[in-house]
């Protein structure tokens, strides 16, 4: 099964021709077509236009087009409903821009064509990529591949489940506080959180300007790492891009001795704040068992100390929505999307906003201009900037002493569908070990690191690195991942279903 | 946990978003518990603290400033919801 491959598989079957990107992609269009009717990871595809490109591919291969400058030339690549690419549709998962097709591409997307990749599809989110389980896109729930009953996760719960159920080769997510990473573990994938600055955010649709950052998915670290490569780099058109130079991420994990990467010697910091009473007893002993692993691979476990960590949800509710509230200021009816018409502009703007935006969206941009509002600005925004620093602050005090953090990603496995929607503050308190990364501006990712025993559901391990220290965090999280056979595991669903 | 009053329907006046009634009783409630839960905040001393508005601060980004190519006027026009000769149409706002 074609589908099933890794990325580095896939490029070294069809450097030597043994497989075609055509047939590749028409292995993830069968597969798409078996299991997305029970999953509903993608809002939509387009199998003409992908095939398409994948024939361009072919005809470049032919040509010994496959060298290091088209890294993922032939590979199928589907996008989030939140980045743009240029003539497909883009929604956010909302019905407030109606029939919008991108006119342009993020930079992002240039930079997986220049690199060879086929992008195609519109993988399904919760709208504007607020929430935790995909529950609250206007195109319906995505379902988890391990159980249909549980939620993949959110807000990026289209991009995990595809990756997971092999109707994709790789993806692209988005992650302001937690939305690639949490999902990646409800779902069993890898899925890895840039630092802010390292990937332009051009084309990128703007939830919380000063969280969001463009991420991957994948089926292994190597592949996460490949990606990494491509979409790295400083972009002229994003303000807050960081001029970086972009180490060669996938070729440092085979390491400079012959026996492969080693972490012997770094130090692991496990934070004593993250052991709360919510935390699942099978997460627990996943996560202890994780640590014992990363001991006989060498590295020291030494127990820090994020002592803001309880304040992070409340910190994060704060600056996340109050940016929202701005930034979605320019869904209003007049230059894109759908519209409700009124008698003056005010009327337009509030109508067709009260027609367009989920309840997620309203009550986020509610919150989040109340607490911008004349009165409120020092007493909720300005002190949440400040709780902000001591949480940046714990972070950078800890990263003096140890090389990268261990925690669960989630303190739970995937819950069932409906479960937490009608009570937000819950919903949000799911989120709590994810959200520190994005307020802290460091890297993170989630990789799979075990299993939960009835029902079978994924759990992910997280490691938080330093900022721009995807190298090493990378190297870390490959180590582990060699050493265990968990990404190797499927869902069920992928074999059981039938061509329709 | 205390619960924090907000009015609701001044807000949404000030984020131009329409709710029904039943909306705006929800939202009370819903986020009067979120509210509450983000007094906690109150507990820290921030004193001293500087804000953090950005995790990787950069001041001044600049560019060069050279007339560059932009996106071209049908495209920016393609997805507007009522347009006419070149422009977007809106509802009169002046008598």
């Amino acid at each position: 099964m074609l589908n099933q491959l890794t990325i580095s598989e896939l490029t070294a079957r069809l450097a030597q021709r043994e497989v075609s990107a055509r047939e590749v992609m028409q292995s993830c269009l069968d597969q798409i077509a078996r299991v997305d009717g029970k999953i509903h990871a993608f809002i939509s595809h387009n199998p003409d236009d992908a095939l398409a490109q994948a024939e361009a591919a072919d005809k470049l291969l032919a040509q010994g087009g496959c060298d290091a400058s088209r890294p993922l030339l032939g590979v199928p690549v589907a996008v989030k409903d939140v980045i743009a690419v240029k003539n497909q549709p883009l929604n956010c998962g909302s019905k407030i821009l109606g029939q919008f097709i991108s006119p342009y591409d993020a930079t992002v997307i240039e930079k997986l064509k220049a690199a060879g990749a086929i992008v195609f599809g519109r993988l399904n989110m919760d709208e504007f990529a607020m929430g935790s389980s995909t529950e609250n896109s206007a195109f319906g729930i995505t379902r988890n591949p391990w159980d249909t009953t549980r939620i993949p996760g959110g807000s990026s719960g289209g991009s995990a489940a595809a990756v997971a159920a092999d109707e994709t080769i790789t993806a692209l997510g988005s992650d302001t506080g937690g939305s690639i990473r949490q999902p990646a573990a409800l779902c069993g994938c890898v899925g890895l959180k840039p630092t802010y600055g390292r990937v332009s955010r051009y084309g990128l649709v703007a939830f919380a300007s000063s969280l969001d950052q463009i991420g991957t998915f994948a089926k292994n670290i190597r592949d996460a790492a490949t990606m990494l490569n491509v979409i790295s780099g400083h972009d002229p058109r994003d303000s807050t891009s960081v001029r970086q130079p972009v180490p060669n991420y996938a070729a440092a994990l085979d390491g400079s001795s012959p026996d492969g990467p080693t972490i012997k010697g770094l130090k692991l910091g496990m934070p004593k704040e993250y052991l709360i009473g919510g935390l699942d007893a099978e997460v627990k002993a996943a996560m202890d068992a994780a640590v014992k692993q990363f001991e006989k691979l060498g590295a020291e476990i030494v127990e820090i100390s994020l002592p803001h960590t309880d304040y992070a949800v409340a910190t994060y509710y704060i600056i996340a929505t109050a940016e929202a509230s701005a930034n979605l200021a320019r869904f209003d009816g007049i230059r894109y999307g759908a519209r409700v018409d009124g008698a003056d502009p005010i009327e337009l703007y509030s109508r067709t906003r009260g027609a367009g935006f989920g309840a997620e969206v309203k009550r986020r941009i509610i919150l989040g201009t109340y607490v911008l509002s004349s009165g409120y600005y020092d007493a909720y925004y300005l002190r949440a900037q400040k709780v902000r620093t001591l949480i940046r602050n714990d972070f950078l005090k800890a990263f003096e002493k140890v090389d990268a953090i261990v925690t669960p990603t989630s303190p739970t496995a995937a819950f069932k569908i409906g479960e937490k929607s009608d009570d937000p503050l819950q919903m949000y308190l799911s989120d709590i070990f994810t959200i520190s990364c994005n307020l802290a501006g460091i890297c993170g990712v989630s990789l799979p690191c075990g299993f939960t025993k009835t029902p079978k559901l994924p759990i992910g391990l997280q490691l938080l690195g330093k900022p721009f220290g995807e190298e090493t965090l990378l190297n870390i999280a490959h180590a582990y991942e060699q050493a265990t056979l968990w990404h190797k595991e499927k869902p069920g669903i992928i074999n059981a279903a039938k061509l329709p | 946990m205390a619960s924090v009053e907000i009015d609701v329907k001044y807000v949404a006046h000030l984020a131009r978003l329409a709710l029904t009634p039943d909306e705006e009783k929800k939202l009370a409630d819903q986020l009067g518990n979120i509210l509450g839960y983000i007094e906690k905040l109150n507990e820290l001393d921030v004193a001293g603290v500087e804000p953090t508005a950005h995790a990787v601060p950069m001041v001044n980004v600049t560019r060069p400033d050279e007339i560059r190519p932009s996106l071209p006027h049908a495209d920016a026009l393609r997805n507007a919801p009522a347009k006419a000769n070149g422009l977007f149409i809106v509802p009169k706002i002046v008598e």
